[in-house]
C-alpha cells in the first residue's frame, strides 16, 4: 500500500511538473533566438563587411552557429573581448590579415566627383547626399567608415581620412603630448 | 529640534568625508594689490572657452573691431559669445593651441590691439524695469560662463526655472597658491553683492549663503561689510580643507545636503555660483560690459612678482609671464590652474581664457616631479582621503583592467578629479590620471555605442527602402506586363476562349429556352383541358347537376390555378428576357393587382359559399374551402378558379382553338371586356407562350 502512494504521488508530481513546465514553454516562448540579438549588439555596426559577411547582423548570426568571433576590424579587441565573455569561449587575437585601424570616414574630393551615383548605392547606412550627375558629399557624423564607397568610385575621389581628435573626445593620453620644456 | 534652514541661519557648518591640507602657498599673492596689465602684442581669442558648443564666427580677418564687439553670436543655448577684449584689428582667424590639457588646436582668433581701447555702443540694463529674458540675454549675449573652472554657460543656471532654496556663492578658493577670487573680493565686493542681488532676482531664492575659506579674513570682512544691508545673505567662514570648494562638498558643508549620484545641485534646490562669475554678471547687466578680462595669478617661485593680474581674456601665458617677472629654470613646468587639479602647458603662446584662474610656474624644488610610479600598498589612505567617498584603490585596479562594468559600479563618475587621492598615496601612484582616462574611455565607449544603434537603424532603415523599392518594381513590372497584353490584337489563346465563352452563352441561353417551353406546354395542356370541361358544363344547363358534376373540375382547377400562380413569377422573368420587356411588365402587373383584390375579399367567398350556392362561380370556392386551412389563400386560390372560368367561357366563344389567335387580338378583348380583363390577359399571355413553344418548339420534346 505505502508503495502504491509512493509512487501514485510521485506520479502526480510528475505530471503536475510536467504541466508547468509545458505551460511555461509556451507562455515564456521566445520569439526569434535572443542569442543573435545580443551578439548584434556588442558589434559595432558598421556594416563594413571586412568580415565576409554582408552586414553585422549576418556576422551575428555566423557566430551565433558558430563561426570566429575574431573577423570583426572595426569593434577591435574590446568587441572580441566582450563576445568571448557572452559566448563564453575563449577571446582569440584579431585575424592576422585584418588589422585595427585607426577610426576613419570617408570623404568625397567634391571637385572631382562626377555624381555617378555608385557610393551613394554601396553605402550601407546612406550616409553619403548626392543625386546622378550632381556632386555627392558624406555625411561625417553618420559615416561608419565601412570603406564600401571607395572600391565602387569610378575616379578615384574618396578617401578615408582619420577622425580629427576633439577636446572632448581626447583620452588623456598625456604621453603624446608634445610637452616642449621651457628652457 | 531647529529646522535646516534654522541651523543654517544660526551659522551651522557640517562637514563632508576626507579631505587633505595642502600647504597653501597663498601669502606670496593674496596681501599684494590687484594689478592691470597692460596690453599684450596680440591677443588669441579662442572662440570655445566654456562647456558646451562653439558661437558662430561673425568677423573675418582684416577687420577692425571695437572693444566688447561681439566675435561670435550663439546660435543655440549651449553657446555663449566671445567678444574682442579691446579694439585692434583682427589679424587672422586659425587653429592655435587650445587652453586644455590636450593641448589640440582650436580655432582662435588673433587680434592686434590698437591701443585706443574704445568701446562699442553701451547700453546698460535699469535692473529694477527689465524683465528675466532680457537679463538672461544680456548674461549669453556677453559671453558669461562659470568661472570657478568648469565654464558652465551661466545664463542656462542663472534660467532655471526649477525652485531654489538656497543660492551659493563659491568663494572658497581652496586650491594652493591661488588667490584670484581673494583679490577680487577685497578689490570689488559691492560690485561682487549686486551681481549677488541680479541672481537672486533671476533665482528667488530663500537664502544666499557665500561660503569663503577662514584664510581670507580680509575678504570675508569685505563681504560682510557689503553684505550688511541684504536680509538674507549669509557670508560663512569654512574651515580650511581641501576641496571644500568643490561644488558637492561646499554644499554638504553650508547644508549638510547631498547631492545624489549623476544629479545635479539644482535637483535639491541649489544653485551654485562662482564669486567671479557673480562679478562679471553684475558688470554685464549694469556696466553692459562683457567677459573681456579675468583675475589670474601669477604665481611659483620662479616668478620674481608673484601677483593676482587683471589680464584680458587671449592674453599669451607668455606675456602673462613676462609681465611679473618670469625667470625660466632648466626643467621649467608652468601649470594653468592650481597644483592639484590645473594641467602643465605645452607650450607658452596658450592664451588666458575665461576659465583661467592661476599661471603658476614653480621651481623644480618646489613642485618636485613626482617619483616613480610604484605598486598600490592597498594601504587605504586615499579612500580616508577621498571628498567623494570612492574607493580610489579599487577604481585603480578596475581602471588598469579596462573593467568598465565594475567601473561604473564603483562610481567612477562621481570623482571630482580632486587629486587628493593621489596626493596621499604613499606609492606615488597617478591616480587621477588613470580616472581621467578610464572615464574618457567609458565616454567613447557610450558615443560608439550611440553610434552604432544609429548605424544600425540607418542601416535596417535602407533595407526597408530597398526592399520596398524591390517590391514597388516587381509591381509595376507585372502590371506593364498585363497592360501589354492586353494591347496585343486577338492573340489565338484570346480567341478559343472567346469562341468558348460564346458557346457557353448559346447553350445557356438554349437551356432557358427549353424550359420556357416546358412551361408554355404545360399552360397550353391545362387551358385546353379547362376549355373542354367548360364546355361540357355550358351543356349541362340544370343546377342541381351542376353543383356535383363541377366539383371534381373545381378540384382540378385549384390545383391548376395554384400551379400557375407559382410560376408566375418565373413565367413573367422568361417573358421579359424573351420577348418584349413592355409586354412582361403588364402581366406583372396585372398578376400583383390581381393577388391585391383577392387578398381584399378574403372573407367574403368563404362565407357566402354556405348560404348562396346560387352562381356556379361561387359554387367552387365552398367547395374548395375545406381543402385548404388559409382563408386568403382559398380565396386567391377561388378567385383565380373563378377567373379561368369566366376566361375559358370567353375563349370558347371567340374561338375554338386559342393558341391559334395573335398577341394583337388579346388587347381588344380586354377593351372590350372590362370586367373580363383579368381573364383575357391571362387567355392572352396563355396563347403567347403557346405561341411562342409552338414557333421554337421543334427540337424540343418536353414530355
Amino acid at each position: 500500500m505505502t508503495l502504491l502512494n509512493a509512487l501514485l504521488a510521485l506520479g502526480v508530481l510528475s505530471l503536475l511538473f510536467g504541466a508547468l513546465l509545458g505551460y511555461a514553454a509556451i507562455r515564456f516562448k521566445v520569439e526569434s533566438d535572443p542569442l543573435v540579438e545580443q551578439i548584434d549588439d556588442i558589434l559595432p555596426q558598421t556594416q563594413c563587411g571586412q568580415c565576409g559577411y554582408p552586414g553585422c547582423r549576418p556576422y551575428a548570426e555566423a557566430i551565433a552557429n558558430g563561426d570566429d568571433i575574431n573577423k570583426c576590424p572595426p569593434g577591435g579587441e574590446a568587441t572580441i573581448k566582450k563576445l568571448a565573455e557572452l559566448l563564453g569561449v575563449e577571446a582569440k587575437p584579431l585575424n592576422a590579415a585584418q588589422e585595427v585601424a585607426v577610426k576613419r570616414v570617408a570623404f568625397i574630393r567634391e571637385e572631382e566627383c562626377i555624381g555617378c551615383t555608385k557610393c551613394i548605392q554601396a553605402c550601407p547606412v546612406d550616409a553619403i547626399l548626392g543625386a546622378s550627375k550632381q556632386m555627392h558629399t558624406v555625411i561625417a557624423d553618420e559615416c561608419t567608415g565601412c570603406d564600401l564607397c571607395v572600391e565602387p568610385c569610378p575616379v578615384d575621389c574618396i578617401d578615408m581620412i582619420p577622425v580629427t581628435v576633439t577636446a572632448e573626445r581626447w583620452k588623456w593620453d598625456l604621453n603624446t603630448i608634445p610637452v616642449k620644456l621651457v628652457e | 529640534m531647529p529646522t535646516l534652514f534654522q541651523q543654517i541661519q544660526a551659522g551651522t557648518l557640517w562637514d563632508f568625508h576626507g579631505g587633505i591640507h595642502p600647504p597653501a602657498r597663498k601669502a606670496q599673492t593674496s596681501g599684494k594689490p590687484l594689478v592691470q596689465m597692460p596690453l599684450p602684442d596680440r591677443l588669441y581669442i579662442p572662440i570655445r572657452q566654456h562647456i558646451g558648443v562653439a558661437g558662430r564666427l561673425i568677423v573675418s580677418a582684416g577687420q577692425r573691431v571695437l572693444k566688447g564687439q561681439p566675435l561670435t553670436v550663439a546660435d543655440n543655448s549651449m553657446a555663449v559669445p566671445v567678444h574682442a577684449p579691446t579694439s585692434g584689428t583682427i589679424l587672422k582667424i586659425t587653429e592655435h593651441t587650445s587652453a586644455h590639457p590636450s593641448a589640440l588646436p582650436e580655432t582662435t582668433v588673433i587680434l592686434a590691439p590698437d591701443g585706443k581701447e574704445e568701446w562699442r555702443d553701451r547700453r546698460p540694463l535699469n535692473i529694477a524695469t527689465a524683465d528675466r529674458h532680457s537679463i538672461l540675454e544680456r548674461l549669453q549675449d556677453s559671453g558669461i560662463a562659470g568661472m570657478g573652472g568648469a565654464g558652465f554657460p551661466t545664463h542656462l543656471k542663472a534660467g532655471m526655472t526649477q525652485p531654489v532654496d538656497y543660492l551659493i556663492i563659491n568663494a572658497v578658493e581652496c586650491e594652493p597658491y591661488i588667490s584670484a577670487d581673494d583679490a577680487l573680493m577685497q578689490e570689488a565686493p559691492t560690485t561682487i553683492v549686486k551681481g549677488i542681488d541680479i541672481l537672486c532676482q533671476l533665482l528667488s531664492p530663500k537664502a544666499v549663503l557665500i561660503g569663503i575659506e577662514a584664510d581670507k579674513p580680509i575678504a570675508i570682512a569685505a563681504l560682510k561689510a557689503a553684505c550688511s544691508q541684504r536680509e538674507h545673505y549669509y557670508v560663512r567662514e569654512v574651515p580650511v580643507k581641501y576641496p571644500s570648494g568643490g561644488e558637492k562638498q561646499l554644499i554638504q558643508l553650508l547644508t549638510n545636503k547631498e547631492v545624489p549620484a549623476g544629479r545635479r545641485p539644482a535637483d535639491i534646490g541649489i544653485v551654485m555660483h562662482n564669486v567671479a562669475t557673480a562679478f562679471a554678471v553684475a558688470q554685464a547687466v549694469l556696466d553692459d560690459h562683457p567677459l573681456l578680462s579675468r583675475i589670474v595669478t601669477v604665481t611659483g617661485e620662479t616668478v620674481l612678482q608673484p601677483q593676482n593680474v587683471l589680464a584680458l581674456v587671449g592674453t599669451p601665458v607668455s606675456a602673462l609671464l613676462d609681465f611679473c617677472g618670469f625667470q625660466s629654470e632648466p626643467r621649467q613646468k608652468v601649470i594653468m590652474g592650481g597644483p592639484m587639479m590645473g594641467f602643465t602647458l605645452p607650450d607658452l603662446s596658450v592664451p588666458i581664457v575665461k576659465t583661467t584662474n592661476c599661471i603658476l610656474a614653480p621651481s623644480t624644488t618646489e613642485l618636485p616631479d613626482a617619483g616613480p610610479e610604484l605598486d598600490c600598498i592597498r594601504c587605504g589612505q586615499c579612500a580616508d582621503a577621498c571628498p567623494a567617498t570612492l574607493l580610489p584603490q579599487q577604481l585603480l585596479w578596475y581602471s588598469k583592467a579596462k573593467d568598465t562594468d565594475k567601473l561604473k559600479e564603483y562610481h567612477l563618475a562621481d570623482c571630482i578629479e580632486c587629486g587628493a587621492c593621489a596626493y596621499v598615496c604613499p606609492s606615488e601612484i597617478p591616480l587621477v590620471q588613470y580616472y581621467r582616462v578610464a572615464k574618457a574611455e567609458i565616454r567613447e565607449q557610450q558615443r560608439e555605442a550611440l553610434k552604432a544603434e544609429q548605424a544600425k537603424a540607418r542601416f535596417e532603415a535602407r533595407n526597408a527602402r530597398l526592399e520596398a523599392e524591390k517590391q514597388q518594381r516587381l509591381a509595376r513590372n507585372q502590371q506593364l506586363a498585363a497592360t501589354r497584353q492586353q494591347a496585343q490584337p486577338a492573340d489565338s489563346q484570346d480567341a478559343v476562349a472567346a469562341a468558348l465563352a460564346r458557346v457557353k452563352a448559346q447553350q445557356d441561353a438554349s437551356a432557358e429556352k427549353s424550359r420556357e417551353q416546358i412551361l408554355a406546354e404545360r399552360e397550353l395542356r391545362k387551358q385546353q383541358a379547362l376549355a373542354y370541361q367548360a364546355q361540357k358544363a355550358q351543356t349541362n344547363e340544370s343546377a342541381a347537376t351542376q353543383s356535383d358534376t363541377k366539383t371534381p373540375t373545381a378540384a382540378s382547377d385549384t390545383a391548376t390555378t395554384q400551379s400557375a400562380a407559382a410560376e408566375a413569377d418565373s413565367k413573367a422573368a422568361a417573358i421579359a428576357a424573351a420577348e418584349d420587356p413592355r409586354k412582361a411588365a403588364v402581366a406583372a402587373a396585372l398578376a400583383r393587382a390581381k393577388a391585391q383584390r383577392a387578398a381584399a375579399e378574403p372573407l367574403t367567398p368563404a362565407a357566402t359559399a354556405e348560404t348562396k350556392p346560387v352562381s356556379p362561380a361561387d359554387a367552387e370556392p365552398a367547395a374548395m374551402a375545406p381543402v385548404s386551412d388559409d382563408p386568403r389563400k382559398a380565396a386567391v386560390a377561388a378567385a383565380l378558379a373563378r377567373a379561368k372560368a369566366r376566361q375559358a367561357a370567353a375563349s370558347a366563344e371567340s374561338s375554338p382553338e386559342p393558341t391559334s389567335s395573335s398577341a394583337a387580338e388579346t388587347t381588344t378583348p380586354v377593351a372590350e371586356q372590362p370586367d373580363a380583363r383579368k381573364a383575357a390577359v391571362a387567355a392572352a399571355l396563355a396563347r403567347a407562350k403557346a405561341r411562342k413553344a409552338l414557333s421554337n418548339g421543334n427540337g424540343s420534346q418536353t414530355e
